[in-house]
């Protein structure tokens, strides 16, 4: 009888009767043959590893992080609800102790899912670890956490809610956004001015192994983690860095994902892409399942796996080492950095376009953050997507200090609903999420 | 005529029934190291004086393999295993004579590696050479391909007495527990085969030459010679056999926890409707998880028996058992004597009981009745606890579907059912805990055996089609054949209900009244690159555990209140 080193909690839920769209990479069909692999190696019998139904979460818990316009309902539908409740359910677990490791093996995905939802991007509607991450906060009181993103795509969407938080670190290892959908995440994207540095992007080339990615975990990873020292460590696990994957030129195997989660050791991990459903799914998830339970995953292997294809290239190692040692002085030199930020202009307003190819429209937002030493600071958000609506939203995060929340209220209260189409609230110092009545409009 | 026979570790019980009623009963001890003397006796008790042809079946729930099993008394066997990467195949190991081979096959039942003629020779000339008579012969996925298992059996040769190949055993997923569930159908095999041939030779003598019929864990029946292919779906019959007698009694509407009391444990069991409740994996048996089909079930350790003490100030019942009740003779306090001392268990040896509990109660600053009352009351709450366990369980099993999280069936139990020696006098006190409607099944003492001998023959067939590669398949049943296109789920669902109908009739169902059930049919489109390729269907189909047809007149005889013994509470008659 096999016993787990690691107590691991695991939803799985495939969604079996949900897809964007029959055809599309994000369908019914991509857990299936993982399920079957998970059943016929008998992962569920494994004294330690226990199985959890998942809880779909409620709106509070949707609104805790992100502003959907009109409404969360819109945006995204009941399978949403329950990946994200999937994520929250193994975050239970693990905060209370009943698991030591917890894998939330769900879809659909989240991790392009930014803080103002219009609709889809990069097949994500909601951020599933970011609401499971606020949750935890919310309930067991939880301050640092850090998530690493391993999906092979840069996790904006993370990264934009994260961006102005000084206690959550963000680091996303991705395929380099030259070659490959978002097309951001480089090195220079550190962080908004109140929490510089927090946020780090290891953009490496294609054709990247394990052997790469072991490389930046090492070198650039496992130090900054040392120093941030989270309460929490969340793995945005995509798995879409095999060498098999359809949509992307990465080179890793199912071997090299397990000692990736392994030494990475990770509290929990969350299913974010991976489209090679039935050559990469299977193996991966069968030898992430194993390293999270302490579990010899030597004999986990690809049926079509061959080590000498997928050799790194001597060019490829080199560049992995460049773009590592960049990435770590940034980190070590973040106050310099941020310093010089200050000067060249305003760090405190962006105005930027985001795409959403998922559905096919785009978004222009103008942010603004209140400069602060203490806390993130509170933000204003006014948005227009060429749908045609014009949003206002307002955040006020959860240890913001009484100023910051003072400009924060005062933002909302002056903001006319004449002239936006929705006005929102999301205070997080006292959890509330409000909606400004169309009919309160004075003249 | 029916003869329904259950061996229990204590006792063995047998009814003779027909249609217009129960016609005999009886309660005989086993003889653990006698079972096939207990059987017998069982049998001569209902059967004296009638005419052998008036039997038309006899169904028996035996303890024999599950023994065999526990006790460890088998004999060595082979396994020939062929796992392919993934989790070593070491873990599994079932004994001294497993050995591992080269070979794969994938989640699509593709070739990957193939065997090794050679190495196979070479290991069955091994378990020759080391006399062994029985042999598994197991694959990672052989349910979606089992051409590696087939052809190692062609490469075994002669010299062995039971081969078992693992696809057969069920149609389900799990390397490990076709593992477990294959060793076990061979270890058993040799001696199922030779008690159940001295069985038959004895009724044949007395001039019943029917065919036997094995109830399994599932709470069905099937042939003895159906049997002989997977002998170790007998395991654990017994649990299932107070099941369906519980579901005799069940009022068909509304779910129901049913509460097997005996005298060392309780077993609970869930009825949806009249249909009990199966596990989704299969039953453990010792240090065995198999594939085995049988009903979800969870055993306590309380029963009338268990022994009551105090720790730390505080009253305790159970787990463990320390001898019989003091009315019975033993040296410690017992529900059963809380019983006595209250009058519910009407008994000559009250006063011994009062006097026995006295300390205890002393103890706690009662008197002998209060402490009776909590002793039944402190039992009857473990096994109410133990109840919301049972149906919190059931509705925490995971699913797979959007439809099935937000809308999916959950158990609300609305009924009790009790049966067992002590049921009916724990009962008041249950029904005084719970807002359930609380029941004593009818016949309590015997309903074990009237559910062996009503259990219809239970089955399942597990399909799959794969339109990409043209091919239907349904291993465990010795089926695959290319398919025509168009094929959808129609078709798919079709050829898996025929399948079902030709085992069950196989088995030994009764063709005009065949309930069969399609439990899971499941349909995705295969999309490569960005093209549809094909279709991967699955389904499954069953005959589920419930009772033969024809018997309602007596079902509506045995529930008459007249015919029940009445609930009494635990403040006495």
């Amino acid at each position: 009888m096999l016993q787990a080193r690691h107590r691991v909690g695991l939803v799985f839920f495939p969604a079996y009767d949900w897809a964007i769209h029959p055809q599309h990479p994000e369908r019914e069909e991509r857990l299936l043959y993982t399920q079957d692999q998970i059943l016929e190696e008998g992962i569920f019998d494994i004294e330690g590893i226990f199985e959890f139904k998942p809880d779909p979460v409620v709106l509070a818990d949707i609104q805790r992080v992100h502003f959907c316009v009109p409404d969360p309902w819109t945006v995204a539908t009941e399978s949403h609800f329950i990946s994200a409740g999937g994520a929250k359910t193994v975050g239970m677990a693990v905060c209370e102790k009943r698991v030591d490791r917890g894998f939330a093996l769900v879809r659909p995905p989240g991790h392009h899912a930014m803080r103002v939802v219009h609709g889809a991007r990069g097949f994500c509607n909601i951020n599933i670890e970011a609401i499971m991450i606020e949750f935890l906060r919310r309930k067991y009181g939880i301050r640092r956490v850090a998530v690493v993103d391993t999906d092979c795509h840069h996790g904006d969407g993370t990264q934009d809610i994260y961006w102005h938080d000084p206690d959550t670190l963000f680091i996303s290892l991705h395929q380099d956004g030259r070659t490959l959908y978002p097309g951001s995440g480089f090195p220079e994207e550190l962080g908004g001015p109140n929490a510089f540095g927090t946020t780090l992007n290891i953009p490496l080339p294609p054709h990247t192994t394990e052997e790469g990615f072991l490389h930046a975990l090492h070198h650039v990873v496992r130090p900054v983690l040392a120093e941030f020292r989270p309460d929490l460590i969340v793995n945005s696990a995509g798995q879409d860095n095999h060498y098999t994957d359809p949509i992307t030129n990465m080179n890793f195997s199912a071997r090299g994902y397990a000692e990736l989660t392994a030494e990475l050791g990770a509290d929990i991990a969350v299913l974010e892409g991976g489209y090679s459903i039935e050559g990469a799914l299977p193996y991966v998830n069968v030898g992430i399942l194993l390293a999270m339970a302490g579990l010899d995953f030597r004999h986990v292997r690809e049926p079509d796996y061959d080590r000498h294809q997928i050799r790194q290239s001597a060019s490829v190692t080199a560049a992995v080492h460049q773009v590592c040692d960049l990435v770590l002085s940034c980190w070590q030199k973040r106050e310099k950095l941020r310093e010089r930020r200050l000067a060249e202009g305003n760090p405190y307003r962006r105005r930027r376009r985001i795409f959403y190819d998922t559905d096919g429209f785009s978004e222009t937002q103008l942010e603004e953050v209140t400069p602060c030493g203490h806390c993130g600071g509170a933000l204003r958000i006014d948005s227009t997507s060429d749908r045609g609506v014009h949003i206002l939203a307002v955040h006020v995060p959860r240890n913001a200090c009484p100023s910051c929340r003072q400009q924060g209220l005062a933002w909302y209260e002056e903001a006319s609903p004449r002239r936006f189409d929705h006005v929102f609230l999301q205070d997080q110092t006292n959890d509330r999420f409000e909606t400004k009545p169309r009919d309160a409009a004075r003249p | 005529m029916i003869i329904g026979l259950d061996v229990g570790g204590t006792h063995t019980d047998v009814v003779l029934l027909d249609q217009s009623g129960l016609l005999r009963q009886a309660k005989i001890p086993t003889d653990p190291e006698d079972l096939f003397g207990s059987i017998l006796a069982a049998l001569e008790a209902v059967t004296a004086g009638i005419p052998p042809e008036g039997i038309r079946r006899i169904v028996l729930s035996t303890t024999l393999t599950t023994n065999a099993v526990i006790q460890g008394n088998i004999p060595p066997v082979g396994l020939i295993v062929s796992a392919g990467p993934g989790i070593d195949p070491e873990a599994f190991r079932t004994g001294e004579a497993y050995i591992c081979v080269r070979g794969s096959i994938d989640h699509r039942g593709r070739e990957v590696e193939p065997l090794d003629e050679v190495e196979i020779r070479r290991a069955a000339e091994r378990l020759r050479r080391e006399g062994i008579r029985q042999v598994g012969i197991v694959g990672k996925f052989s349910v979606r391909n089992p051409a590696h298992e087939i052809a190692i059996r062609e490469m075994l040769g002669e010299g062995f007495e039971g081969v078992f190949l693992g696809h057969r055993v069920s149609g389900r997923l799990n390397f490990a527990r076709r593992i477990a569930t294959t060793y076990l159908n061979a270890a058993v095999y040799p001696l199922h085969r030779s008690f159940f041939d001295a069985v038959c030779g004895s009724l044949a003598e007395k001039g019943l030459q029917l065919p036997l019929r094995l109830l399994k864990a599932d709470g069905g029946n099937m042939k003895l010679e159906a049997s002989l292919e997977a002998p170790i779906q007998t395991v654990l019959s017994g649990p299932a056999a107070s099941v369906m007698g519980a579901v005799a009694a069940a009022a068909g509407e509304d779910d129901a926890v049913v509460m097997d009391i005996g005298g060392t444990t309780t077993d609970l069991a869930v009825l949806i409707g009249r249909a009990p409740v199966l596990n989704p994996n299969g039953i453990t048996i010792g240090a065995y998880r198999t594939l085995i089909r049988s009903l979800e079930t969870l055993s306590i350790g309380t029963g009338g028996d268990s022994a009551v003490r105090l720790k730390g100030g505080e009253l305790v019942v159970g787990p463990e058992r320390r001898g019989p009740a003091l009315i019975f003779g033993g040296r410690h306090p017992t529900p059963t004597d809380a019983m006595a001392a209250l009058g519910i268990l009407p008994h000559p040896e009250r006063r011994r009981a009062a006097e026995g509990l006295r300390p205890l109660a002393a103890g706690l600053g009662l008197d002998v009745e209060a402490l009776s009352r909590r002793i039944l009351e402190t039992a009857c709450r473990q096994m109410l606890a133990a109840a919301d366990r049972l149906v919190e369980g059931i509705n925490a099993q995971p699913v797979y579907t959007v439809h099935e999280l937000m809308e999916g069936y959950r158990v609300r139990p609305q009924r009790l059912l009790v049966l067992g020696g002590p049921a009916p006098h724990f009962a008041g006190t249950l029904a005084a805990l719970t807002p359930l409607s609380v029941r004593v099944v009818p016949r309590w003492e015997v309903a074990n055996a009237i559910g062996a001998a009503l259990a219809r023959t239970t089955c399942e067939v597990e399909f799959f089609a794969d339109t990409e590669q043209r091919l239907a398949r349904a291993p465990a049943e010795n089926f695959h054949q290319p398919i025509a296109l168009p094929y959808g789920m129609q078709e798919a669902t079709a050829q898996a209900l025929a399948l079902l109908r030709e085992k069950a009739l196989a088995r030994g169902a009764n063709p005009r009244y065949l309930e069969m059930e399609v439990v899971e049919a499941q349909e995705f489109n295969m999309i490569r690159g960005f093209h549809t390729t094909g279709k991967n269907l699955r389904v499954r189909v069953q005959v589920k555990p419930g009772l033969i047809h024809g018997y309602d007149e007596l079902l509506a005889r045995l529930a008459a209140p007249a015919e029940a013994p009445p609930v009494r509470t635990a403040t006495g008659p």
